[in-house]
């Protein structure tokens, strides 16, 4: 296997891609997003619970969830992605989504030890980097309460 | 083998090179073919040397533009026995096709007229009739496949039901891009027929890959492309019986395709300029004669016969790997020379990208069939495709790619 290939599916991600966290959907969610990539045909909807916890505080992500299917790429970077927005805000979501579309689109990783720096490898497969950033797509939708569907044909990635 | 067949991939240049540092193993013919060096050499032959416009043209270079590119739709016409080159519409490909006839076939259908397709069409054969069917109040029905791996081919049973007077119009593929599942076209048309309703064939997988001839389906209308019979992108044929196409209204209008032209109004040519607007596309219609050549000089039964065989074989060797699911016709059923098919947990993409790794080139995914795929509880499917060129060998490397696939993903 080239080592190309061997960044693309690091250890995490087809750790993430055969065992899911938090799949399914969410009874208790406020926000749900679909996002879908036409050309590929994956797709994943979003479902999280947007809570401020006590007046005046701002809103952040209580619980999170994601159905769909497609590549291992899709569904491995959706499931991490959950697992890293927990209790953040939608200014920090977004944040973090800038720093995973550098990660993903240059291949260079962050300082700080991240489980996102194990997308890197994507950069080397330009055709997979819409894969990648779809369940991110699906949540910035649900964050911004948009109904329509994401889709990674509208984005620039 | 007959002799030609021996130097088969030297005439494509293309194959001749490594991918990933690998020899490239193209397995994706379905989506387009590879083109033989003499269909290259008539692109530059005609650009270097009768580059000119068509028609109404008197000097030198016009002349020969316009004999070569006449000569291409008498080529084309014999290529698929068409009683008439007039018949033969040059179009951008099969899409184009299927749209000139549905958009020209919704401005004749009313409320209670039936459109007939089948759930395995093509996309470029489905969505023109949905339109046709919203523009016209038209009701568009499917004839269904049979099989939870659509293993049994369209249900001819349930045609006796659906085919009624009701029907207008049947357009259904001959060969599945998806399933490579043959489609018995001269007995769908004929029963078409039977009811007064046109058919239209989506010839777009069959027409390179073995004998065609439109008056032994008897067919009424045929789309086809260029590109996937070895002959340039952006060049394909509608082929409809004349006494239809002259009924036919033009879907675009503009220069060429007119006899007479006031500010007023303007009268059409009969086919195949009527339909043939603006400056066609010359040189891709030239190299489609080309391409007709080069296929009729192999022989197209041992064409059908080589691509059959070698998805018989991959068929029989693929279904020898783990947790496979192999889609359409099942083994000793008729098959077109493509093999589609799924694993539980490894996404067509992924075996795609890997495949690639070894310098396969396959396609996955919906391919265009997404209500399809939607029936067989399937998000897509891996397809490897096979063409003349391929061979048993590439068949072998196929599976030892697929098995490191399945391990790779299965291991982890």
């Amino acid at each position: 296997m080239s080592a190309d290939l061997s960044d693309l599916y690091q250890q995490v991600i087809l750790d993430h891609n055969k065992r899911p966290r938090n799949r399914g959907k969410l009874p208790t969610a406020n926000r749900v997003a679909h996002g879908d990539n036409p050309s590929c045909g994956d797709q994943c909807s979003v479902y999280l619970r947007l809570d401020a916890g006590a007046p005046g505080q701002p809103e952040r992500i209580a619980e999170i969830s994601f159905d769909g299917s497609g590549c291992a790429i899709s569904q491995a970077s959706a499931s991490l992605m959950t697992t890293q927005v927990k209790g953040k805000t939608a200014p920090e979501v977004e944040a973090m989504f800038q720093n995973f579309h550098h990660i993903v689109t240059t291949g260079e990783t962050p300082e700080e030890i991240s489980d996102l720096a194990a997308f890197a490898g994507v950069h080397s497969f330009p055709a997979r980097i819409k894969c990648a950033t779809l369940g991110w797509h699906a949540t910035l939708n649900a964050l911004h309460g948009e109904a329509t569907p994401a889709t990674t044909e509208k984005h620039t990635d | 083998m007959s002799l030609p067949w021996k130097n088969v991939r030297a005439d494509f240049p293309i194959l001749h090179q490594q991918v990933h540092g690998k020899p490239l193993v193209y397995l994706d013919s379905a989506a387009t073919a590879q083109k033989p060096r003499t269909v290259i050499d008539a692109l530059v032959h005609y650009y270097e040397r009768d580059n000119s416009n068509v028609h109404r043209g008197l000097h030198a270079l016009s002349m020969r533009a316009t004999d070569a590119y006449e000569g291409a739709r008498t080529r084309v016409a014999k290529f698929i026995n068409a009683a008439d080159p007039a018949e033969i519409i040059f179009t951008r490909g099969t899409t184009e096709g299927i749209n000139l006839v549905a958009r020209s076939y919704a401005a004749t259908l009313k409320p209670g007229d039936v459109i007939l397709c089948t759930e395995m069409e093509h996309h470029s054969n489905l969505v023109p009739w949905q339109q046709a069917a919203k523009a016209s109040g038209a009701t568009l029905r499917y004839v269904p496949v049979l099989g939870a791996d659509a293993e049994g081919g369209l249900d001819l049973a349930a045609l006796d039901t659906l085919l009624t007077p009701h029907v207008k119009v049947f357009a259904f593929t001959h060969i599945s891009n998806t399933l490579g599942t043959i489609n018995p076209a001269a007995e769908l048309c004929r029963r078409a027929r039977a009811v007064g309703a046109v058919s239209v064939i989506d010839g777009a997988q069959s027409i390179g890959h073995g004998p065609f001839d439109v008056r032994a389906l008897g067919a009424d209308f045929v789309a086809f492309s260029g590109h996937k019979m070895c002959g340039p992108t952006g060049i394909g044929v509608l082929y409809g019986r004349r006494a239809l196409l002259d009924a036919l209204a033009p879907d675009e209008t503009g220069g060429g395709m007119v006899v007479s032209v006031t500010y007023e109004e303007a009268k059409w040519k009969p086919s195949p300029e009527r339909f043939e607007a603006g400056t066609p596309n010359i040189a891709d219609a030239i190299a489609l004669g080309a391409a007709c050549d080069y296929l009729d000089a192999l022989g197209r039964d041992q064409i059908a016969q080589h691509d059959r065989h070698l998805a018989a074989l991959a068929r029989e060797k693929l279904s020898a790997i783990p947790d496979i699911r192999i889609i359409g016709p099942r083994a000793g059923g008729e098959r077109s020379g493509l093999v589609s098919f799924a694993f539980a947990d490894v996404h067509a993409h992924d075996v795609v990208t890997f495949a690639d790794e070894d310098g396969i080139a396959l396609r996955g995914g919906h391919h265009c069939n997404q209500p399809l795929m939607r029936k067989l509880g399937l998000t897509g499917t891996t397809r490897a495709s096979f063409y003349l060129y391929n061979t048993e060998e590439e068949i072998d490397l196929l599976v030892a790619s697929l098995r490191r696939i399945v391990k790779f993903f299965g291991g982890s």
